[in-house]
């Protein structure tokens, strides 16, 4: 395979892990308007968990299973904690999860040091590109999948779609509301901890990983207005590749840059448009 | 026959005023019971401490032999209290028929854990919801809209729109809160002609209508609010003779100058 195509495959594999950071974001935003900053924390969370179990002799499947449960009680948490307490702004929770996102590093450091973490995944290669990059993406497209057909195929899912559009009324048709926030943190938690878990294999993790998933994650969020799953997918997709051939053909000390660049053009080419009112 | 709802000594504050005061009100089985009274008369207070969206500063409110004053909103919307807001009528992103079926949320599911759980037998629960809601939106006269989404329908099909979510959780006692307002003529009339279906079907009402037409159409009892307390209860043939009543509808000159108490 060419080098082009390596690029482009590992491209996509990155940006599925930012395309399932950002949709965590965008599930927990569209149902609780709480952007949740320690949406990157899951993720580390998750892939520490997995380097210890696994450790401890549990076989692959079960152990990243365990480390994507974790991550979803902790998105449970999580919301209990920013958003548990009647009343609460969104804009307040925001500062919470950004607190709680801090308040991860102490956990991390304290339980597995402050070194850069890996466990293997799916091992080999077919032309030069790690065949684990292809069970990045066939997890991803299943799992966005599930979630999607969740959202438009289920009693729960329109109860989740008419929270996030009314929660005013949402509740006089018999919606818990709160409970329905919990439960978006929940999910927002596990696609978070999806993420970490899958891409730890091809990309050491270490306690302040969440940086570059979170920034990337946003940045495809936000080409969605933080409430578009399709184009949060494509943001992360597009990320991914991109700095996947800036990493390749320019320098690696560039592809951090790409998110924040991203973001900069999205938020330009936004200005002068009406729904940037909503985003905001 | 012992009444669904009862509303006794209903009292709400804000600060130091009183926006309702002492209220008494009964709905009875198959009853549809109109609250009338001008604006400021505390209608909508009435309304929402029915609902659950406000809390009573005292009294009681008791459904159906319970007392659900202290229930959260979504408490007693699975009891079968429907609402249909004057305001946000609808979901947006949502179509029709989707907004129908969020309505039979109210008997199918408690939180999501529940709804995990009944996942597996998601679709035979799927096709049941269809059907509610496909019996719902012809009720409603909406079954050709279905795949309309719902926030482009004009204000008085968006109405109907939340009847028919309404009746798709199979509701005992339905809220309505001002549904006339804003509608033209033949919108109005069409809300009506379904409410009487409603009503002839035996469903319980309470309709709270600044449009004395419209409630004399189709009220069995009203009740009317002044200030926050009830002036006058009864048929509405009964209360339109009210002195009581005509001085807070037509206005009385000696009472011009008490709005700026």
């Amino acid at each position: 395979m060419g080098e082009l195509a390596q690029y482009l495959v590992t491209g996509v594999g990155l940006g599925c892990a930012y395309a399932l950071t950002g949709s965590g974001l965008v599930v927990i935003y569209r149902v609780t308007r709480v952007v949740n900053f320690a949406q990157g924390s899951f993720a580390v969370l998750a892939a520490l968990c997995v380097t210890t179990v696994l450790a401890a002799g549990l076989p692959h499947g079960v152990a990243e299973g365990l480390g994507v449960l974790l991550a979803a009680v902790v998105g449970l948490l999580v919301g209990l904690v920013a958003t548990g307490k009647p009343g609460t702004t969104p804009q307040a929770a925001l500062i919470v999860t950004l607190g709680l996102g801090v308040f991860a590093y102490a956990v991390e450091i304290l339980f597995w040091g402050d070194q850069p973490r890996s466990f293997p995944g799916l091992g080999g290669a077919i032309g030069g590109v790690q065949i684990h990059y292809l069970l990045i993406i066939a997890v991803t497209a299943v799992v966005l999948g599930a979630v999607a057909l969740l959202f438009a195929r289920t009693d729960l899912g329109r109860a989740l779609t008419a929270t996030a559009a009314d929660p005013y009324a949402a509740r006089a048709v018999g919606i818990d509301v709160v409970r329905m926030g919990l439960f978006a943190f929940a999910v927002g938690g596990a696609l978070g901890g999806l993420a970490g878990v899958l891409i730890t294999p091809v990309q050491q993790v270490s306690f302040d990983s969440d940086v570059a998933l979170v920034v990337n994650g946003f940045s495809a969020a936000i080409l969605g207005n933080l409430t578009r799953p399709g184009l949060t997918l494509a943001g992360g997709l597009l990320l991914g590749v991109v700095s996947a051939l800036v990493g390749g053909y320019l320098s690696t000390a560039y592809q951090s840059d790409v998110a924040l660049v991203f973001m900069l053009v999205v938020l330009i080419a936004r200005a002068g448009r009406r729904d940037v009112v909503e985003a905001a | 026959m012992p009444a669904l709802l009862t509303v006794s000594g209903a009292t709400r504050r804000f600060g130091g005023v009183y926006a309702l005061r002492d209220v008494d009100l009964e709905v009875a089985p198959g009853e549809t019971h109109a609250v009338i009274g001008p604006n400021g008369a505390g209608k909508s207070t009435l309304f929402k401490l029915i609902g659950g969206q406000l809390v009573a500063t005292a009294g009681t409110i008791g459904y159906d032999g319970d007392r659900i004053d202290r229930l959260a909103p979504h408490r007693r919307a699975r009891r079968g209290i429907a609402i249909a807001f004057q305001d946000s009528p609808v979901f947006r992103g949502m179509t029709v028929a989707e907004n129908v079926m969020v309505g039979a949320h109210a008997i199918t599911g408690a939180g999501p854990v529940s709804a995990i759980l009944r996942l597996p037998r998601h679709r035979r629960e799927e096709a049941r919801i269809r059907e509610l809601a496909s019996v719902a939106l012809a009720r409603a006269g909406l079954s050709e809209w279905a795949d309309h989404q719902a926030d482009a329908l004009p204000l008085g099909r968006q109405r109907a729109l939340q009847v028919a979510r309404a009746l798709c959780g199979n509701p005992r006692l339905l809220l309505l809160d001002e549904p006339a307002s804003g509608l033209r003529g033949p919108e109005r009339s069409a809300l009506a002609t379904l409410i009487e279906q409603l009503r002839g079907e035996g469903l319980s009402i309470l309709l709270v209508e600044h449009d004395v037409a419209f409630v004399a159409r189709l009220a069995d009892r009203v009740t009317v609010l002044d200030l926050g307390r009830v002036i006058a209860s009864g048929p509405f043939t009964e209360i339109r003779a009210d002195p009581a009543v005509i001085a807070a509808y037509l206005g009385d000159p000696d009472r011009a100058g008490e709005g700026s108490r």
